[in-house]
């Protein structure tokens, strides 16, 4: 415990301090090269993906939609379209359940028959396509990369759907200087992020150049943790004669992906509390290594955000892969091709072990957030068996946001929201290791989520009173 | 079943086509380091090895029999306070009676009549603990409330210190005792004794402060397994070293130097295994440190002003009064600000 801070510093990678060092167990899907899933099943379109406003339908039922085709959208500045990520034949709208729980207006989209026709042809080798070196992003005007960028429904890919467009908009009042290209894929098992730098670096750095353009900025750094070296060998290589990109090496730490934590990590600004500090406040701006490589391809080729790849890892997985999968891809289909789950699956995880939520089935679709799918066997996960707490103070030591969360955690459970807020439980990121590190097995950042899900509320109330 | 069955209605219940599989749902994280309770407590345990080591090389089966007495009688008031509350006995398991019964074993005097000790144990965790409401409750260190209760009921026992290496039974004429170097030093009742054999533990004074090394050792373990902070340590070390360095300085002939008070009683123990005791002790980073600077300046308060020649005991159930205190006014600031008012 006492060692690494002091070997991170030896090797010069960037640290932030407390946290915690979940195993990494990346081994099962580190090596796999990205394969492309073509569905045979009927896909589920959720009309929103992202934060903010839920797009409208396009299109009407038992429609002949294309891919690529737009197929629903919002007027509101906070949204970003949906497109049709297969050719087929749209069904009756319905509602689905996307991975968090909400259920959401959606719609069914059946791929055509012929297999060919499902998806063009060679998509995947375009996609990975690493031909870029002819695009000159500085021709490209701001407006116009933000308008590509929207038209192509890019949002934050890390996990938030933040819709990028909104957030590579310029504004006079909060001048921003550095965009950090976030590789560093913290959470365990997943690999998506990683095995997209290694295999398609180039139009990640268009992407980033891209929005180094539309923000104003004047360089970009890109992060990568150091449990990947073949992705920072790679990615060194491509900015070699680029310097305003330069890349720097991480300490492999969780939450070395979070915000808060990266930037005061790679540029020693410390980010103002959440929820209304924002990256934004000390001038920069983070883009996740997918995110980046959507806006390229939008920007440049005008191909929309139809696909994402996704890490099917865990014990409970015959074969784990990396996929590049449609958005709207039912689990069920995704996880076949993967082999199906073994008898001993218990968990079924749209995300990594200590962000994601949990979906009570399969069939559930893989939306523009979903980085990843983790199938948990028995061994691996925890059954929080929560026992008095004895003060040890681990969650406060390990805590990246400086917090208290045994205090916090302890007064929602016995519902005193008001006393939990005095100890900035709206400041915390749900980051898990509190939980993580605690003795006694209590699940705090389970308490300070309902929490602040209940303080959310208790404001919404007031508001309407 | 074939396809006609199940489009009949009058036929036996349609064959349900394979319900779709269910899995564990749950808020995350999905993965824990893996310790427990009792792995720490166990930790605590192993800590204190070496000082029982010590302790059985100076005083034999006396050390042995005594911290045995302390811990039974600690397990067995969890036992009975537990049935008396109507809770599980699981907290047998967790450890930590028998942390509090080797703690409180520790600080004792060596050849204290066995009746006293379960006294000891039985108040530790009875009035120490259970009755605040069990593990994690408690206000004050629950050992120590049991070493003050006997401190107060039978100070003549509790203040005879018997000699290391004396093998003569307890209460017989000729049980040969000794001051303890911190008396000897306070009182000038006898010769203050050199500053290794203080570190070593070849002098008279409780079970477990006898060898500074051994505390030390089992010390350094807790930190660098991360089960003890070193916040309250640093702060009670800082506390010490300071007060006694100038008090030396300003009398060097009725004071010792800093050495003699870093290694003499239940310094180094109380620093490493008391002040580091997690529930009495506040949360807050900086009211760790505090804590163990108060501590250690009102240690040497007794030491050198008070009526007692050592002072752990009390300074620690000070400290823990002024916990809550303490944690109020060191909330620490969140990283990046205090949330702005919503």
């Amino acid at each position: 415990m006492m060692i690494k801070p002091i070997r991170d510093r030896l090797y010069g990678r960037k640290f932030f301090p407390r946290g915690v060092q979940p195993p990494c167990r990346k081994e099962f899907t580190e090596r796999e090269p990205i394969g492309m899933l073509i569905p045979k099943q009927e896909l589920k379109v959720p009309l929103i993906q992202h934060i903010g406003a839920v797009c409208d339908a396009l299109v009407k039922p038992r429609e002949e939609v294309s891919f690529g085709q737009k197929i629903a959208d919002a007027d509101a500045p906070i949204s970003a379209p949906i497109h049709a990520s297969v050719t087929g034949k749209t069904g009756m709208a319905t509602v689905a359940a996307l991975p968090n729980g909400l259920r959401v207006p959606t719609i069914p989209i059946t791929p055509a028959a012929e297999q060919e026709n499902v998806v063009p042809a060679n998509f995947l080798q375009q996609y990975m396509d690493r031909n870029w070196d002819s695009v000159e992003p500085n021709s490209y005007e701001p407006e116009a990369i933000c308008e590509a960028i929207r038209e192509g429904g890019v949002v934050g890919l890390g996990g938030a759907t933040f819709p990028t467009h909104f957030k590579l908009k310029r504004s006079p009042d909060r001048p921003v200087d550095t965009v950090v290209l976030n590789g560093c894929e913290c959470e365990p098992y997943l690999t998506s992020d990683h095995r997209l730098m290694v295999e398609a670096p180039e139009p990640i750095v268009v992407g980033l150049q891209l929005a180094v353009r539309a923000i104003g900025a004047q360089r970009a750094i890109i992060a990568i943790e150091h449990n990947k070296p073949d992705a920072i060998e790679i990615m060194r290589k491509v900015v070699k004669d680029r310097p305003n990109i330069e890349v720097a090496v991480c300490a492999t730490k969780y939450p070395m992906g979070g915000e808060r934590q990266l930037i005061p990590a790679v540029l020693g600004r410390i980010v103002p509390s959440a929820p209304k500090g924002l990256p934004l406040d000390v001038g920069v701006v983070m883009v996740n290594v997918a995110t980046a490589h959507s806006i390229a391809r939008a920007v440049v080729r005008n191909q929309p955000l139809t696909h994402r790849v996704v890490t099917v890892t865990g014990r409970g997985v015959a074969q784990p892969g990396n996929w590049l999968v449609p958005i709207g891809t039912i689990f069920s289909e995704l996880i076949e091709a993967c082999g199906g789950v073994t008898d001993r699956a218990l968990k079924v995880l749209a995300g990594g072990p200590m962000m994601g939520p949990t979906v009570p089935n399969l069939n559930v679709p893989v939306t523009k957030g979903v980085g990843g799918i983790t199938v948990m066997i028995e061994e691996e996960t925890v059954h929080w068996k929560e026992s008095p707490c004895i003060r040890c103070a681990k969650c406060v030591d390990f805590c990246p946001l400086h917090l208290s969360p045994t205090k916090i955690a302890h007064a929602v459970k016995f519902r005193d929201y008001f006393l939990a807020n005095k100890y900035d439980m709206n400041a915390c990121c749900e980051c898990g290791c509190c939980s993580y590190i605690c003795p006694a097995n209590i699940p705090l950042a389970q308490y300070i989520r309902a929490g602040k899900l209940q303080w959310r509320l208790i404001q919404a109330q007031g508001q309407k009173s | 079943m074939s396809d006609t069955d199940s489009a009949s209605p009058t036929s036996q219940p349609p064959p349900k086509s394979e319900p779709p599989r269910e899995f564990l749902v749950g808020s995350a994280p999905h993965m824990a380091l893996g310790r427990s309770t009792p792995s720490v407590m166990f930790d605590v345990v192993l800590a204190m090895v070496p000082l029982l080591i010590a302790a059985i090389v100076l005083y034999r089966g006396w050390a042995v029999i005594l911290t045995i007495t302390t811990v039974a009688a600690c397990l067995l008031t969890e036992a009975i306070f537990n049935a008396c509350r109507k809770q599980s006995q699981s907290s047998l398991l967790d450890g930590s009676a028998i942390v509090t019964g080797m703690i409180l074993a520790f600080s004792l005097p060596p050849k204290l009549p066995l009746y006293m000790a379960v006294i000891g144990g039985v108040v530790a965790i009875g009035l120490g603990k259970a009755v605040f409401g069990g593990l994690g409750q408690n206000l004050f260190n629950p050992a120590m409330v049991g070493r003050a209760f006997l401190m107060a009921c039978f100070p003549v026992a509790m203040t005879t210190w018997a000699q290391p290496g004396d093998l003569a039974t307890v209460g017989s004429v000729d049980a040969v005792t000794k001051a303890t170097p911190l008396a000897a030093a306070k009182f000038g009742s006898d010769v203050v004794p050199i500053t290794k054999d203080l570190f070593l533990g070849n002098v008279s004074g409780s079970l477990g402060e006898a060898s500074a090394l051994a505390c030390l050792i089992g010390g350094i373990y807790l930190l660098l397994r991360g089960t003890a902070n070193w916040r309250a340590p640093l702060g009670m070390l800082v506390a010490v070293v300071l007060f006694a360095g100038i008090a030396h300085q300003l009398a060097p002939d009725r004071y010792q130097g800093v050495l003699f008070y870093l290694n003499s009683g239940a310094l180094m123990f109380g620093m490493f295994f008391i002040v580091t005791d997690y529930v009495g002790a506040p949360l807050t980073p900086i009211g760790r440190l505090l804590f163990g600077f108060g501590a250690g300046i009102l240690v040497m308060i007794i030491r050198l002003f008070g009526g007692y020649p050592e002072g752990v005991m009390y300074s620690v159930l000070i400290m823990n009064a002024l916990t809550p205190l303490i944690e109020r006014w060191t909330v620490p600031e969140p990283f990046g600000g205090k949330v702005a008012a919503a």
